[in-house]
Formats: structure tokens, sequence, C-alpha cells
């Protein structure tokens, strides 16, 4: 237990500790500034030139929070020197299935993610940043707002920040309901007041991205990292998790565990580390199978993983957004993969058609599958309609459609099917749900 | 966006008569308003209730009994859970993809707003009668 209390002590952890440590108030700027906000922008702003701000970044090894990964300080450096007018984009568009991170993020600490922004914006030269925030987000949404105007008036956001001749102007946009949205360039479609749909890259958005002039596009818990990365420096951030990814990781951890919630740990603590910090699996059940970086990502059952970016590519699956959804043994794996088929089904945005109509034929097999009406051959079927949505061997890895929406469909379900064989063979040859068919005997016995 | 949101908050749905607005105002026809207004879930090209409730029905919410809630909530309000709004114009009940509060499961959201966590049949039909008054 000692262990598994100092995987989430107050030394091992900087993203969350505004807000473990002052609950009640961390969102608001003057607690904000008592803990040390805007430090860090200051001591950029009066130390650093952009090139030693992007050189630090790089250095630290941080990689995207958001989900794929890819390294921060390598995506700035992608920005023409000489174009301008430039945007830094700012992904507050949680939609990922499992994931309530970013979420927490906003409503709890967005002071942190604001100097972020604005540390970011002075390493790509930008002087404009968007917030694309969720639609369905009202109380973060609220608590941003108040964070930039608290925040423009203390002279921390628009002309001449900290009387400085940096300056940078701060804006928020509202999504209105779609997953696709948190794709990068489909976001960009929706800030310019469009359909949500994504864009053939290249060209990338680091060279032609919102209004077609050079964009970033940035996680918020990306961004909450750069203020701890400028105050102590790249090797100190090395300090923490693995040599290729390094830091600290938001894990939101939620289905059959005691203490759902988020938790801060270091990158490559293990998934069975991880499941006993949230509490571990009630009820004396046994686990099934693990999510382990949201609906995209292709299931685990092997608990020794560590949760690092390179392990989890390594074992076939991915990091992500850092979701955990944990199944006990009680989960159907059928309903479940319906379920998370349906919700691809449901948010593709239609462009591709391999996407639009691969998701959909995926769902109505699972559909009938889970209802009791399947077919001995679905099982291959839908290993069939997978293989049509994803790249062909040796192919490059972007798949069949402009963006990896399809792939994350066929990816996850392609594993739920090769896990478990046996529970979709037992859908058929029984016509109906065996969980559900033993609960229900469960069930009779209690009342007889 | 800005002003399909502006408008559903003055109407409370977006209306013909306001893409047509709108497009006055941006210069665009109210086909392409109405291409923006059709692809985001939370614009209501019909008349909703007073009081929109969005179940999530997604992984987490799933695996500890959002089902459970939907069923009771169809049969509490008597309407599909599919977008269809009471006959008395109180309520329209809706499945919502995951809402980004999974450690709440289940959860559902109220007017795209205040989030209600960990929902039982029980909780759900307090709720109910408390938005009634």
């Amino acid at each position: 237990m000692s262990d598994l209390s100092r995987l989430t002590s107050r030394e091992a952890t900087f993203i969350t500790r505004r807000y473990q440590d002052y609950p009640g108030d961390s969102f608001t700027l003057e607690r904000a500034r008592a803990t040390g906000a805007y430090e860090s922008l200051k001591k950029a702003i009066a130390t650093m030139t952009p090139d030693a701000l992007v050189e630090l970044v790089k250095a630290s090894g941080l990689r995207g929070r958001g989900g794929a990964g890819f390294p921060t300080g390598n995506k700035w450096s992608f920005v023409p020197r000489d174009a301008f007018p430039r945007y830094l984009v700012v992904n507050d568009d949680e939609g990922e299935p499992g994931t309530f991170k970013d979420r927490e993020l906003t409503e709890r600490d967005p002071h942190a993610i604001l100097e972020g922004i604005l540390i970011a914006a002075l390493a790509i030269r930008a002087e404009r940043a968007y917030i694309y925030i969720r639609g369905e987000f009202g109380l973060g949404y609220r608590r941003m707002q108040q964070a930039v105007d608290d925040a423009r008036a203390a002279g921390l956001v628009g002309r001449n920040i900290a009387g400085t001749d940096f300056s940078c102007d701060v804006f928020i946009h509202r999504g209105a309901g779609a997953y696709i949205c948190g794709e990068e360039t489909s976001l960009l479609d929706s800030l310019e007041g469009y359909r949500g749909q994504p864009r053939l890259r290249p060209p990338f958005p680091a060279v032609k991205g919102l209004y077609a002039a050079p964009t970033v596009v940035n996680n918020v818990e990306t961004l909450a990292n750069l203020p701890h990365i400028v105050a102590h420096g790249s090797d100190w951030f090395r300090t923490f998790g693995t040599q290729q990814s390094p830091g600290t990781k938001l894990f939101s951890i939620s289905g059959h565990v005691a203490n759902p919630g988020n938790y801060e740990v270091a990158l490559g603590t293990t998934l069975g580390e991880l499941i006993e910090v949230a509490g571990g699996i009630p009820g004396g059940r046994s686990l099934k199978a693990v999510i382990p970086g949201g609906a995209s990502a292709p299931w685990v059952t092997d608990t020794s993983l560590p949760m690092s970016f390179e392990a989890l590519a390594a074992a076939g699956t991915m990091l992500g957004s850092g979701a955990v959804v944990v199944m006990d043994d009680t989960t159907c794996v059928v309903r479940m993969a319906m379920i998370n088929t349906r919700f691809f089904n449901h948010e593709s945005c239609g462009k591709c058609t391999p996407c639009r109509e691969g998701t959909w034929w995926m769902r109505k097999v699972l559909e009938r599958l889970e209802s009791g009406e399947g077919r001995p051959e679905d099982r291959g079927l839908l290993l069939e309609l997978c293989e049509d949505l994803l790249p062909e061997k040796g192919a490059p890895a972007s798949g069949r459609s402009f963006c990896p929406l399809g792939d994350s469909a066929a990816w996850s379900l392609r594993s739920i099917v090769k896990i478990f064989p046996e529970e979709f063979l037992a859908h058929v040859e029984e016509g109906r749900c065996p969980v559900r068919a033993g609960e229900e005997a469960r069930e009779q016995e209690v009342r007889a | 966006m800005p002003l399909l949101r502006l408008a559903q908050e003055r109407d409370g749905w977006v209306t013909a008569e306001a893409m047509a607005e709108i497009g006055d105002i941006l210069g665009l026809s109210s086909a392409e308003v109405l291409a923006v207004a059709s692809f985001y879930s939370m614009y209501h090209l019909k008349p909703k209730g007073r009081h929109v409730i969005s179940v999530c029905h997604n992984l987490a919410c799933n695996l500890m009994g959002a089902e459970r809630v939907i069923e009771h909530l169809e049969d509490t309000l008597g309407v599909d859970s599919e977008g269809e709004t009471t006959a008395d114009g109180a309520f329209t009940l809706e499945r919502a993809e995951c809402l980004a509060a999974c450690d709440a499961a289940p959860c559902l959201q109220v007017d795209y707003d205040a989030l209600h966590a960990k929902m039982t049949p029980e909780s759900v039909e307090a709720l109910v009668e408390e938005l009634r008054t």
C-alpha cells in the first residue's frame, strides 16, 4: 500500500497539485497567482528566445497528451520561420469515451492552461490563440472565460503582456456536439464556422491551418505541463516517467473500479498499479479486459503492461488520451463491442465512404449478434469489415479515410473479436447473450 | 456557430426564420446555414422541451447501469430516448455519447450544462420532479 501512495504523493505529481492543495478556489486568478501562476511566463519572456523555448520543450521530451503522443517541441518547429500571422489553437474538445481529464483541468485550473497557452504562443510567435472548448462543457466554459477575462484585466493577456513587448490575445470558441471536432483538422474547419470534417494532409496545419495560416494545435493537458518545464527545466521533467515518455499523465479511470476518477501518476506506471490506485475491482470480482487509452484503443488483458507510449504501442495498442476503462468478469464483451462501434458509427462525419459505410455495417452485425440473431459466419465477417477499413499491410499507417476515426473503430473491434472469439460464438450458438442469461438465472435463484 | 447558439437560446430551437436571419447577417444562403446547423447534435431543428435531458449511453455509463436509467426515464416521461418530447412540452429525452464524466457513471446532463452523477432509477425520478416545478 505504501508503494501505491508513493505513486500519487505530492512529490510525484505537479499538474494536479494546485487543485489538490486548494480544491475550493484553485480556479481563481488570486489563488493561481499565490501559488506561482504566470511566474514561468514572465521568466520565459524575460530570459528566453522563442527558439530557446522550442529547444527546451524538445529536450524535455514532452509528448502530446491528446491522443497521438507526438513530441510537442517538434510540432512547434514545423511552423515556417517567416509566415505571419500564425495561430495557436487549443484542443479542449474532449470526447474520447472514457476520458474526463481535460474537463477537470479546465474547471479546476484554467490559469495553468492559460499560462501554458501564452508560453506556447511565445515559442511559436503567435499573437492570437483560440481555445476550442467542447459545447457540452458549461462550467468549464464559464471558468475558462472568467480566467481569460481576469488575466486580461491583470495585463496578462492582450497587448504588452506584463509590460513587455510580447502580445497575445486569447479567444474561446464553443463547439456544439461532434466528437470528430477533436480531430485537429476537423476542429479547424469547425473553428472557421463550417461542418467539422477532416482535411486532406498534406498540407499539415503547421504550414496551412486556421484560415490557411501556420497553426499549432495543442491539447490542454500538454499546455498545462509547460509552466512546470519552464520553471524547473527539462532534466527535472525527465526525472518523471520513462526515457521515451517523460513526465506524468492524468489517467481517467472508470468502469469496474472502487474509486473511479482522474489520477496523476508517472508515465510507465503499470496498468495493474493504476487499477489499484483507483481502489481495485470491487466485489471480489476478477478482471476481464481493459481499454487502456480510450475507445479508439485496442483492448488488453495483461495488467503488467507499463502505461507509456512505447510499451503500449509495442503491445499493439496505444496510450491514447489516458482513458482506462476497467471491465470485470460480469461484462458482456459483445455488448461492449456493439456500444463502442455504435459510438464510432454515430460520430462518423460521413465524408469518407469506408468509415461511413464500414462502421454502419459493423454496427448492424454487432446488433444482430447481441440480440441473439447472429450467424456463425459473423465473427469472420466482422474481421473482414475491420480489414477493409484498416491500411493494407506495408502501406503508410494512414488508413483509407481522411482521419483516423474509421481506423479506430476497426482497430478496437478487431482486438475484441480476436481476444474473445468464444464469446461471439456463444452468442450465436445459444441464440442469446450468455452473460445476461446467467444473470437472469442467478436473479431467479435468489427469488426462489 | 455562436449565432446558432444565440438563436437557440432566444427561440428555444433553431427555426427556419433564424437561419435566414443568420444568413442575412453573414452573407450566406440559408442552405449554407442549415448545412452547419444540421451537423452538430446540440442544435435542435425542431421544437424541443423546456428541459433537454441527455443520458450518456457510452462504455463506462453502460457498465454502471445506464440502460436501466434510460428505461426508467422512458417509462416515467412516456417518450422514447431518441429525442422525443413529452406531450406537455416539458422534457426532451435523448441519448448522449460520452459526456466526459465517466467517474460519475451513469451520468446525464440537463440542458447541455448541469451534470448529474451516479444516477439510479430513484434519483432520476427525483430529478424529473425537481425540474417539473
